[in-house]
């Protein structure tokens, strides 16, 4: 870093600060870095000691490639992403709404429970939730994994809006009750209106973990609607496949949430402190 | 009055499906797998509609902590502790240093959260399967040296057999007790200087006493099993460890940095009148001022643990048996095998470990809000 020459004096204390935290950003930096580099090789170069330098030409096809092989999983992990994220997130909003602007004897105790179900290792419920799939004919298809979504979402959508609308003062419900305003008035002229941050955050989160999720998407789904992660290891998984397709898949399935984290940063962050449950 | 009454029903009412959804899907789903864990359901015709299933109590538990077979059980039990202890180290350690270096305000502050931050939104599967090409023991990582000048390592990075600290699955209640004195006497010595009186009574008499049991008559524990059995940390999951510091230490920079950033300057240049230097400006003030974030992080980062499923899978495949853990072994045990009575067991010992530290921490923070 050389433009602490002239701005600042260089001391030792600062260049190994900015030493230290080159270093940091290349070993952060480095699977970037693998993954563009093997995605862009032709795959006959693909050797092990080379894997780390430049290819001599940039060979673009490992990505129409992997792309034909994982269309359908895109596909299926677009369904499932859009339509478990608005349904986690309009429910986890009128939870929240309630949580905290129409608590009743007990709402806290509910709330508690709520917030448990999203720490227990899904292990635990994983049967029961296979057996109850299969039962209701929903085992094997993208419905019953939104199913799953949702309901496991539930915790982690109301919790965020709790939070959130916790920050609208309740002396403006109170007022608009005195003025006759109900319960779902209440709700769609003065708390949804403002909540569209509180919408950004939630379902952000909800769509960067519903896309990145691979535990119910290789225990219950059949093959035809596996979402990307599980066609991604099936791909990486594989004993004769040549590496830039993997990598290539890798960057594919990373790119929504990527941008989604360079772009809306700001709000993924705030969705990873509320899901620390701080108050 | 009966306005207010009515529009309290219909809160209660929105949010009736969601509780009836938790109490089935989270709730009834844990009972229900514990029920199957105490049955024989499994093998031939166990995916039938109506399959043949008897109560066989606590059998499955017993045979997976003492069965001849279930060794590579016990080994998963044990590459959970140390993924859980070496992911929390790592993690937090490394968060914690880079929160710091970012705390002094260096140029281009905002760039370099952007790079130890962009792990965090990656799918285990997409890191995974990255960090597995690295780790490959001809390639990737091992080669890294040769541009330097130096020779290439040869480190089987997820398939060494290799194990440290190993010890006998016989000698199991000896070592708890071993690890309980040592966490009661060490935690006396942080107290003495504060209580001395109650750090004795209450840490470090109990610690001497328990490893002095443990010491003088641990021949006559009984034996955990009928025959020796030697576990021990794999080097093979060190790999999967330094993936997953990777992806999570930038998660702990966050919050740390968002705990630093509150601090107010004025209680900082207050520390530095005192004749604080930064060091201990961090050790002696903002560190301990950001515990609730440390326990949070503690929290998340066990939890994480114990779903470290993913990233094995696609670093290693679902059977390797150096690198297992038990939520490999429960999904291959129960959508493989089909043995689901075993699978759910395996299921309901990872939930009981989880809960040991998700309870305490759900229940303090119900206290904190009804208080507040």
């Amino acid at each position: 870093m050389s433009t602490t020459t002239y701005k600042s004096r260089i001391t030792a204390g600062s260049i190994l600060l900015y030493g230290t935290l080159v270093l940091l950003a290349l070993f952060f930096l480095m699977p970037a870095y693998m993954a563009i580099v093997t995605s862009l090789k032709d795959p006959a170069n693909i050797s092990l000691p080379t894997a780390w330098e430049l290819p001599e030409t940039f060979h673009w096809e490992s990505f129409p490639q992997a792309l034909g092989l994982l269309k359908s999983n895109i596909a299926s992990s677009l369904i499932l992403t859009v339509c478990a994220t608005i349904l986690s997130t309009v429910l986890g909003s009128l939870n929240g709404y309630v949580f905290s602007k129409w608590k009743f004897k007990g709402s806290e105790l509910i709330f508690t429970l709520f917030l448990f179900g999203m720490f227990i290792p899904y292990q635990v419920i994983l049967i029961p939730l296979f057996q109850t799939l299969r039962a209701m004919n929903l085992y094997g298809g993208l419905p019953g994994l939104i199913l799953a979504h949702v309901v496991y979402g539930l915790p982690i959508t109301s919790l965020i809006f709790r939070n959130f609308y916790s920050q609208i003062p309740t002396a403006l419900v109170e007022s608009a009750r005195l003025d006759g305003a109900g319960f779902f008035s209440i709700y769609t002229k003065i708390v949804f209106p403002l909540s569209i941050p509180g919408f950004v955050v939630t379902s952000l989160w909800q769509v960067t973990q519903i896309w990145n999720e691979f535990l119910w998407g290789i225990c219950l789904t059949r093959h035809a609607d596996n979402p990307i992660t599980v066609g991604l290891s099936q791909l990486a998984g594989g004993q004769a496949v040549s590496w830039n397709l993997p990598m290539a898949g890798s960057i594919m399935a990373a790119a929504p949430v990527l941008a989604i984290y360079i772009f809306l940063g700001r709000y993924f962050i705030r969705g990873l402190l509320a899901g620390s449950v701080k108050e | 009055m009966r306005e207010a009454s009515r529009d309290r029903l219909k809160a209660f009412l929105t949010l009736l499906p969601s509780i009836i959804l938790i109490g089935i899907f989270v709730y009834g789903f844990i009972g229900n797998t514990i029920w199957i864990s105490m049955t024989d359901w499994g093998g031939m015709g166990s995916l039938a509609l109506d399959p043949q299933i008897n109560f066989v109590g606590l059998d499955n538990y017993v045979d997976l902590f003492t069965g001849f077979l279930s060794g590579g059980f016990r080994q998963d039990l044990v590459n959970a502790v140390y993924y859980s202890l070496m992911l929390l180290a790592g993690a937090i350690g490394l968060g914690m240093f880079i929160a710091i270096l970012l705390d002094q305000k260096p140029k281009g502050e905002d760039i370099l959260r952007t790079i130890f931050l962009y792990p965090m939104s990656l799918s285990f599967i997409v890191s995974g399967t990255i960090w597995r090409w690295l780790l490959a023991p001809q390639g990737g990582v091992n080669v890294l040296p040769t541009y330097f000048g130096f020779d290439a390592l040869d480190f089987q990075w997820t398939s060494s057999t290799k194990a440290i600290l190993e010890f006998n699955w016989q000698n199991l209640f000896q070592i708890l007790l071993y690890i309980a004195a040592f966490i009661l006497i060490m935690t006396g010595l942080f107290l003495l200087k504060g209580d001395p009186q109650k750090a004795v009574k209450r840490w470090l008499g109990p610690g001497v006493v328990i490893g002095a049991f443990a010491w003088l008559g641990g021949s006559l524990l009984p034996e955990a099993l009928f025959m020796e059995e030697n576990h021990g940390f794999n080097l093979a999951t060190l790999g999967i460890i330094i993936a997953t510091v990777w992806q999570y230490a930038g998660y702990t920079m966050a919050l740390y940095l968002a705990g630093f950033n509150g601090i107010s300057q004025d209680l900082r240049d207050a520390a530095m009148l005192d004749g604080a230097d930064t060091v201990s400006y961090y050790r002696h003030v903002a560190i301990p001022m950001l515990k609730p974030i440390t326990i949070s992080a503690v929290i998340i980062l066990s939890h994480i643990s114990l779903k470290m499923f993913d990233i094995i899978f696609a670093m290693t495949g679902p059977d390797n048996a150096q690198t297992g853990h038990p939520a490999l072994n429960m999904y291959m045990t129960t959508f493989r095998a089909n043995d689901f009575a075993r699978g759910a067991a395996i299921a309901i010992v990872l939930f009981l470990v989880a809960g040991t530290f998700i309870v305490p921490y759900v229940i303090s923070q119900y206290k904190q809000r009804t208080r507040g």
